[in-house]
């Protein structure tokens, strides 16, 4: 076990460190920030005093090492925009970003994974085939088209909800049912398969034949298989959702990581791009290693792999 | 004695394309079946549309009386008492038979406190005397362990305990030994004649192996295309039988004893069930096939009075002097 903890949290700091690189290289490359920020008419000296102040006269390798011994202190450097250091930008958009996903998240898992065992259980039927249909729907819109119906149908033909902004309870409805139905379809299809896939297996007729009911074979041998499966898709899901929240935010507005990664790359705020890639990348890092975690409760046989004994 | 499993004009239809044509068989208290056949000829099928396990798509007819009590179509709740508790089933793989996420204990335990009511801590002392009984060393401590831990032939003593949690009348061995080395084989099979001399319930065994049948069984049942052709005494098995597929079966068979000797294979294969020959369905492979065999309804035939030797074969119902020796 320690030695596996060794060796995820080596793998996590490389993928930091990838993230860190590729970060750096691809906003270096998308433009000048100078020229992002300050605007046309402003003298040749004043940019190149910009420049200067924010070390982008130097050459990149040691742009380059400079940042990773800053950020190996903690210090991911300030906001262009308005000079307060791009941790504390970052860290205000958390809560509101959290307030998102997290809900989102909930209404993914209480949605998608009874919907598809549903489905699996009533397989080829009415009911089995309605599910799947209203999730081929779920996925295949797209999140920002989604939200903008629900905007023009909840906010603008029906005014019982706020179009877009923060603030109350009201606000937070359309974006996160936004944002949690595409995940919910993307579960459903995927639990139903895991869960088709169990009921296939022999040892859920062998329980059968052993005299379980069918209630318990479902219960206590055909969800704990599936949920190995399902918590694989889990994984995914968040990072989907981190994804979704950068446009979901955009189009109801809402004061978060996601609108805030925008207009910081719109403006080459570096600073705070880079940091809200980290924040992401741990976000992700620390998701993996609690599912790793999480599938040695679920399954024997992956404790045995990682205590190295049969 | 008194039947104690009684099963008539058995059917069973999936998608309309029939697989079981009408099986009749009687099962005697404490009793050894054999059930010989190729794969897909409805051994299987037989039991599985007994006990109600087949998916709903299975359209069944027919009539499986336990001890006088239909079995067909009885509710769920009837159904899962006699699962296990009168009627046990044990299938080919043992590894996968196993749900991999439970302990090796818990799966025994959950089978004692179905039907026998147990709780947990007699259910815990009488699982460790199950595995004792069916030869797991240090039974106290494989009680923890999952199903990956344990070796084919230990998987199938586990799935065999849990078999008997449910003190069965009646066991099913589904090709028990087929997934397993050859050594390990032999033990299984052992361990199932020890334990039915122990219980006293019935067996029923189902194989492509003549050889470990006829080790087992008191009487061969051999399944041809979802009929039974031949239902014969294990001890005419091998020096008399009817049915010309029983014969090929037998042709077909290597032998360790004898000098080696050409094989003889029955050509041709089993008939697709979509597209079944009316008659006898052996008849496009039956080297003694006449005019009559694809217009006859095919139907078992008593040999040689009451001694329990029945064949569907026109030759048997035309030729009434009948144990004529295999040519070899």
């Amino acid at each position: 076990m320690a030695r596996f903890i060794v060796v995820r949290l080596a793998r996590a700091l490389l993928t930091i460190g990838i993230v860190v690189t590729f970060a750096f290289v691809v906003l270096r490359a998308a433009g000048d920030p100078a020229r992002a920020l300050l605007s046309p008419e402003t003298p040749a000296e004043a940019v190149e005093a910009f420049r200067k102040a924010w070390g982008l006269d130097a050459p990149l390798w040691v742009q380059y090492l400079r940042y990773l011994f800053a950020v190996g202190h903690g210090d991911l450097g300030q906001s262009m925009r308005d000079g307060r250091s791009a941790i504390t930008v970052v860290a205000e958009r958390i809560p509101d970003t959290l307030m998102l996903t997290a809900p989102a998240l909930i209404l993914n898992l209480l949605i998608g994974i009874p919907a598809g065992i549903y489905a699996a259980l009533k397989r080829d039927s009415i009911a089995d085939r309605l599910v799947m249909m209203v999730a081929v729907v779920g996925f295949t819109v797209p999140s920002f088209v989604l939200g903008l119906v629900f905007v023009l149908a909840f906010a603008v033909e029906l005014p019982w909800l706020p179009s877009g902004g923060a603030g109350t309870w009201q606000h937070l409805v359309l974006p996160v049912v936004t944002l949690g139905l595409g995940g919910a379809a993307v579960l459903a299809r995927f639990s139903r398969s895991a869960m088709l896939e169990v009921l296939g297996q022999p040892y859920i007729r062998a329980a059968s034949a052993k005299g379980v009911p069918w209630a318990s074979v479902v219960t206590g041998h055909a969800l704990p298989n599936a949920a190995i499966a399902v918590l694989t898709i889990v994984g995914f899901m968040v990072g989907n959702l981190i994804a979704g929240t950068v446009l979901v935010e955009s189009v109801f507005s809402w004061p978060g990581i996601g609108s805030l990664l925008v207009v910081s790359v719109a403006s080459r705020d570096l600073a705070v791009v880079q940091c809200i890639l980290l924040v992401v990348a741990a976000a992700m890092i620390t998701t993996n290693v609690a599912i790793d975690l999480l599938y040695g409760v679920l399954d024997p046989r992956m404790r045995a792999l990682r205590s190295g004994r049969r | 004695m008194e039947a104690l499993l009684q099963i008539a004009g058995l059917r069973v239809a999936f998608d309309g394309v029939p697989t079981l044509r009408g099986i009749d068989l009687t099962l005697k208290r404490g009793e050894s079946l054999g059930m010989v056949g190729e794969s897909g000829c409805g051994k299987s099928v037989t039991w599985l549309a007994a006990l109600g396990l087949l998916t709903r798509r299975a359209n069944i007819t027919g009539s499986v009386r336990l001890a006088g009590e239909e079995l067909l179509h009885a509710p769920a709740s009837r159904l899962d008492k006699v699962r296990g508790g009168q009627i046990a089933m044990i299938f080919q793989d043992p590894a996968s038979a196993l749900n991999p996420v439970h302990t090796v204990g818990n799966q025994i335990i959950e089978a004692l406190r179905l039907h026998r009511g147990m709780d947990h801590r007699t259910a815990l002392a009488e699982a460790r005397r199950l595995l004792d009984q069916v030869g797991i060393p240090d039974a106290a401590r494989r009680l923890g362990a999952y199903p990956h831990q344990l070796s084919g032939g230990q998987s199938q003593r586990v799935v065999i305990a849990m078999a008997l949690a449910g003190q069965p009348d009646i066991l099913i061995a589904d090709e028990p030994t087929t997934a397993l080395d050859v050594t390990i084989q032999a033990q299984i099979l052992e361990l199932l004649r020890q334990i039915q001399r122990e219980t006293g319930m019935a067996l029923v065994l189902i194989s492509h192996d003549l050889g470990i049948v006829s080790e087992i069984c008191e009487r061969v049942l051999v399944f041809y295309g979802g009929h039974i052709v031949e239902e014969l005494p294990t001890d005419r098995l091998f020096d008399q039988p009817a049915h010309p597929y029983t014969r090929g079966l037998l042709a077909a068979l290597p032998s360790l004893d004898a000098p080696r000797q050409r094989l003889f294979p029955i050509p041709g294969a089993v008939p697709n069930a979509a597209d079944f020959p009316p008659g006898c369905p052996f008849a496009p492979r039956c080297d003694r096939r006449i005019g009559h065999c694809s217009e006859w309804a095919i139907e078992l035939a008593s040999l040689d009075g009451d001694i329990g030797h029945r064949a569907a074969c026109l030759h048997v119902t035309s030729e009434p002097h009948q144990g004529e020796v295999v040519a070899a």
